[in-house]
């Protein structure tokens, strides 16, 4: 029919304005981060590479991303860790209580995070702790476990169930089976979380501003030079968070995609 | 072997099996951190609720003065209106805006394209938002680039940053990649069969949408909207950095009483008033959402 084709590309056409909506802000950091205007606007100013040399001789700007970068790495491999326990456990055990078992873990999203950072920071003061990097990584640690755990229990759940149980009616313990079964097949979307909860980390700007204190991360850079008047050096800072943290969630996505189309052989 | 043998007996029938050291092991470490890291902090907040601030250091106590002081504000509950306000603008427009982008996704797209759609959905939810609210802060303002283009239509220049619209567009670049991927899979998980049924007994395509689709899909659609509020509610970069913060919103009063002058009693008063307000919301949209329909 004529009229359900027309409806059709409508419907298409408004998609693709919703995601010019949703991609015009990365975009715009991208390209007025090479542009020589010091307010971003139309029409463009010339190419430069100037907001990134400012950056590139920027000490402050440096070590906020050193300390990132390790927080992200730590927070993922301890909420990765954390979130393939969990997810194996609701994938293998049944016990009473465990639907608020996986509430526990999957809740922290759902949490504002003003709430999140002054709960962390009003605890982690009084243990001592607050205005160092493990607050970051602890607070961070709380925030990426439903990720690994979602991702982690989502491939579990393409296992075939009899596998393991198979292993271990051929000899193997528990452990052997785990380590030759279940670790093989639940690999790529370990790597997959890894990336996933390390880009969370790294983009986490509202909990770091409270309880990181003088040990900044990026975002809580960028989050502070915001305050003041619009700096385009915010714009070559952005792009290099855009590329790394796009990179992670790109990766962690290919991985989880590749599984679902071909079930992984056990060797 | 016999224990091994009982064990699979024991879980491929569902049933509760030993709590072996085995089991343990794998079971503990979620809760260990998250009650330490996650639900005492929480809790504690409870506590701090009713602690003294004495030349800005605060100190354990009991401190009813906390509560009554901040509840009894009249600027308090103008506040509190005006958040609750703004997030319930924000599910009704993401949830508006979101339908007709699900609904594309889910029934005029191929299988692919739309897995190829979800993938780039995903991307943003994952990407530094105060760098897109900071690009939304150059794009939006007067000199800026919507302007502009508004600017070679004969429209504008119009004034977006600092005023509720400026709050709403960083609200949606928050919330709407999420609304939509939610709505697509309630969407897509309809059978198809009713709706052409609908179709085959004269049913027209708008009247199909509202009677079918939307009643089938409403368990989705209803926990895509309850996102949508959670996370307008709780955000404090869209009203501070899009919205001017005047007036301010009561995460925004959250930052300003834990930054300035250490008031972290009364920052809990209202955090604990706004997890209230949420648990009360959630089980408002999820009885609505799986409600029999009459």
């Amino acid at each position: 029919m004529m009229a359900d084709r027309v409806v059709g590309w409508v419907l298409r056409a408004y998609l693709g304005l919703i995601f010019v909506f949703i991609f015009a802000p990365i975009a715009a950091n991208i390209v007025f981060s090479f542009n020589s205007l010091r307010f971003p606007t139309i029409p463009l100013g010339s190419f430069t590479l100037e907001w990134y040399q400012m950056i590139a001789g920027d000490s402050n700007v440096w070590q906020a991303a050193q300390r990132s970068i390790f927080i992200a790495l730590t927070a993922a491999a301890l909420s990765t860790v954390i979130g393939f326990c969990t997810a194996y456990t609701d994938y293998r055990f049944r016990f009473f209580g465990k639907s608020a078992y996986m509430a526990l873990s999957l809740l922290p999203p759902t949490i504002p995070l003003v709430i999140m950072g002054l709960a962390m920071l009003a605890w982690l003061s009084r243990i001592g702790l607050s205005g160092t990097i493990a607050a970051v990584i602890i607070a961070h640690t709380v925030m990426c476990i439903p990720f690994a755990t979602a991702v982690i229990r989502l491939r579990l759940n393409q296992m075939d169930a009899n596998l393991e149980p198979a292993a271990w009616n051929l000899g193997a313990s528990e452990w052997a089976a785990m380590r030759t079964v279940i670790l093989p097949f639940a690999l790529p979307s370990i790597v997959s979380a890894l990336c996933l909860t390390a880009a969370v980390s790294f983009d986490e700007f509202a909990v770091a501003w409270f309880v990181s204190g003088l040990n900044k991360t990026i975002p809580v850079v960028i989050l502070e030079i915001l305050q003041g008047v619009i700096d385009p050096r915010i714009n070559a800072i952005g792009t290099g968070v855009f590329v790394t943290s796009i990179t992670l969630v790109v990766i962690a996505q290919m991985l989880f995609m590749a599984r679902s189309r071909k079930p992984l052989v056990v060797q | 072997m016999v224990a091994d043998m009982a064990a699979v007996a024991a879980s491929s029938e569902g049933q509760r099996e030993r709590l072996t050291s085995y089991a343990l092991l794998w079971r503990l470490p979620m809760p260990i951190w998250q009650i330490a890291f996650f639900v005492i902090p929480l809790l504690f907040l409870i506590a701090v609720s009713f602690f003294i601030v004495k030349n800005y250091r605060v100190e354990p106590g009991f401190l009813p003065e906390n509560w009554t002081k901040i509840l009894g504000r009249y600027i308090f509950w103008k506040t509190y209106g005006y958040t609750f306000l703004l997030a319930t603008i924000a599910t009704i427009v993401g949830t508006v805006l979101a339908f007709p982008a699900a609904y594309a996704l889910a029934f005029k797209l191929s299988e692919s394209a739309r897995r190829w759609a979800v993938f780039l959905l995903i991307i943003p939810f994952f990407t530094s938002y105060v760098v897109r609210i900071f690009a939304w802060m150059f794009l939006l303002a007067r000199e800026g680039v919507v302007n502009g283009a508004l600017g070679r239509l004969g429209l504008g220049p119009w004034t977006m940053l600092n005023t509720p619209i400026g709050t709403m567009v960083g609200y949606m670049t928050l919330t709407l990649p999420l609304v939509i991927i939610l709505q697509t899979f309630a969407l897509a998980g309809i059978d198809q069969r009713y709706v052409e049924a609908a179709h085959n007994l004269g049913c027209g395509r708008l009247r199909a949408v509202f009677t079918v689709v939307i009643p089938l899909a409403k368990v989705g659609l209803v926990i895509a909207a309850l996102f949508c509020f959670i996370l307008s509610f709780g955000d404090f970069v869209a009203p501070y950095y899009l919205g001017g913060s005047t007036p301010p919103t009561l995460p925004i009063m959250i930052v300003d009483q834990t930054k300035s002058g250490q008031q972290w009693p009364r920052a809990s008063v209202i955090a604990l008033t706004m997890i209230t307000t949420l648990f009360v919301i959630a089980f408002l949209f999820v009885t609505a959402a799986y409600r029999r329909r009459t």
